[in-house]
């Protein structure tokens, strides 16, 4: 990618950055009716609040400016790293991220331990074989995966592991032993997608020349496969699980309900239902951000690892 | 023009028989229509053959487990789980064919628009696109949905509002590659109209793979509206839907293990049809769109 492709490519991502945050701060503008007067019915617990409460709610929190004069503030505020105040605790809403987001990065990374220990065995086994018994059961087993809701697996996953064998704890966030059923819910639907990618891959490269040589050497098959194939295979499958993030984000938010796992999932949820805008906004500009600097990077890597990849022009 | 390129009788007739042929010799295509099948009809006739009422409390009957008279047991409120199971088909069938179908309209007429128009509008519709793409679905369709407030019609606006941007890019590179053909050129060359170049010859060339992608897509979309109403925010109870279903079963892990193990198999196998049924298609489908389909 020389210069221009690279200075053209994050342009683009600018202005998709810009379309996110006007899309997550414009969001609270779809309730329906005057949000100020929803926010105080809820915090009143339903009843109707007075209208002088309505106005100095809205005056203390600025909601009487036009709304690119608020869009405004709040961009110019979230790029100094201050997303506003919780509308209940008056806790800063990065605050409260920043003790959320430990038990996500741990939920998201110990998930993608799982899923790469099961499909990269999986995906390779399949390969190696392609149209046999293993290759049928492993690619059934992907569909079954990808096909499984995660909040019925992590209930299994309790009843099975907590409730009959009490291996783990049910619910909550602390020691390793908390992490081992969330991880395994996210990560085995991961996986499923993953052991699809490494089998593509894998049966790319075996058709190789560069293999086919290897084998007419006489070659050990096990050489063959592990040290001339998988090296290769791997290249597009590192970088494709970068853009597994997004299946993190989402698997993230109903697996944390289902365990009762307080991460970044759970605040934003408990604060839709309070309808806690700053809150949920912060966590969606956070959320969208990490996905737009992630698949960014992960196509920076991708075409610096082959150079025929090329994301300026047009497809054909 | 030549025919073979652009007749889309002919080319629907080739495409189906090779889906016959996929069918007749592929195991899993065919548990997929079976799959499918068997929901369609459990969805059309089961609420209609069973003795129980969905939503009428029948108290002297709670948490009873699986027997004759209620083959997969009864839950907190004494209804009968598998009526239950068997209305909530209909909805979650229903749901996913609405959304999905949403999706592939307006996805797709903003991938014709784009890839015909090009220049700035081609720019302002796909910029549009990115930036529904840059969040992960769920989250977005959560917020979207929160902010509508729960109901299960505001989940479906959600869904739909966040998927139509992947048909519209899909759409949009097929458009592209088609615009330089020779059948478009003459059609344009020949004087033909805006709109007769975009009915006659690109809509036939789209119609595959946005099949395809929505035949993957009503999986996503049955795991989605589950989800969201398993989190609180889609169909209320009593409605028998089966997130919700499920969501209201785990309180009785313990004494009633069949309340959350019952709706969890039927959204992974009704999800799991869709998308042995997706997979075939594609397989059918990709010798003549390869480029497009390996998107998917």
């Amino acid at each position: 990618m020389n210069g221009w492709k690279l200075a053209r490519r994050l342009a683009t991502m600018l202005v998709v950055l810009f379309g996110v945050s006007v899309l997550t701060y414009g969001l609270i503008f779809v309730t329906p009716g005057d949000p100020a007067r929803t926010i105080l019915t809820q915090q009143m617990g339903g009843q109707t609040p007075s209208q002088e409460a309505v106005e100095q709610f809205r005056a203390a929190k600025g909601l009487d400016d036009p709304f690119p004069v608020q869009y405004a503030r709040w961009v110019g505020n979230a790029v100094r790293g201050d997303l506003g105040q919780s509308y209940y605790s008056d806790q800063a809403v990065t605050a409260m991220i920043a003790t959320r987001l430990p038990n996500t990065i741990a939920l998201g990374v110990a998930s993608m331990l799982v899923a790469v220990a099961i499909a990269v065995p999986a995906g390779i086994a399949s390969a190696v074989e392609p149209g046999s018994q293993t290759d049928y059961a492993a690619q059934f087993g992907a569909l079954v995966g990808v096909s499984m809701p995660n909040f019925w697996l992590g209930y299994l996953l309790i009843i099975v592991c907590s409730l009959w064998l009490d291996l783990f704890p049910v619910a909550g966030a602390g020691g390793l032993e908390y992490l081992v059923l969330p991880a395994l819910t996210l990560g085995s639907g991961m996986a499923a997608v993953i052991a699809r990618l490494v089998r593509t891959a894998m049966l790319d490269v075996l058709d190789d020349a560069h293999i086919r040589t290897a084998r007419s050497k006489g070659l050990r098959e096990r050489i063959v496969v592990y040290k001339h194939a998988l090296r290769n295979a791997l290249v597009p499958v590192v970088t494709i699980i970068g853009l597994q993030l997004s299946y993190v984000l989402n698997g993230a938010v109903v697996v944390e309900v289902v365990f009762q796992r307080p991460g970044l999932g759970t605040l934003l949820v408990d604060a839709i239902f309070a309808r806690d805008y700053p809150v949920v906004q912060g966590v969606t500009l956070l959320i969208g951000v990490i996905f737009v600097v992630t698949n960014f990077a992960v196509d920076l890597t991708y075409s610096r690892l082959d150079p025929r990849i090329d994301f300026g022009g047009e497809p054909t | 023009m030549s025919a073979a390129q652009s007749d889309p009788q002919q080319r629907t007739a080739d495409s189906r028989s090779r889906l016959t042929d996929t069918i007749r010799s592929n195991r899993l295509a065919q548990v997929g229509v079976v799959v499918v099948l068997s929901l369609v009809v459990a969805a059309v006739f089961g609420p209609l053959v069973s003795p129980y009422d969905p939503v009428e409390q029948n108290l002297a009957h709670q948490l009873e487990p699986p027997s004759p008279t209620h083959p997969l047991g009864t839950d907190q409120l004494g209804r009968d789980v598998l009526t239950r199971l068997l209305y909530g088909a209909r909805l979650s069938l229903g749901i996913a064919v609405a959304v999905t179908g949403v999706r592939l309209v307006v996805g797709t007429a903003v991938g014709l628009v784009a890839g015909y128009a090009g220049g700035w509008v081609d720019e302002a519709l796909m910029r549009l696109v990115d930036t529904l793409l840059a969040f992960p679905g769920i989250v977005l369709a959560l917020v979207i949905a929160g902010v509508l407030g729960p109901s299960l019609v505001n989940v479906m606006l959600a869904l739909a509002v966040v998927g139509w941007a992947s048909y519209a890019r899909l759409v949009r590179s097929n458009v592209l590659a088609l615009r330089n053909r020779e059948f478009v050129t003459t059609a344009r060359l020949l004087g033909r109209s805006r709109t007769h170049v975009v009915v006659r010859h690109l809509i036939p060339n789209v119609v595959a793979p946005v099949v395809v992608l929505a035949t993957l897509d009503i999986g996503g979309v049955i795991l989605g509206t589950a989800g969201l109403s398993f989190i609180g925010l889609g169909a209320q109870p009593p409605t028998p839907e089966w997130g919700t279903m499920l969501a209201s079963g785990r309180t009785y892990l313990q004494q009633a293990w069949w309340l959350v193990n019952a709706p969890g198999v039927c959204i992974m196998i009704t999800v799991l049809g869709f998308n042995l049924l997706g997979d075939s298609l594609r397989d059918v489908l990709s010798p003549t769109q390869s480029a497009q389909m390996e998107q998917l």
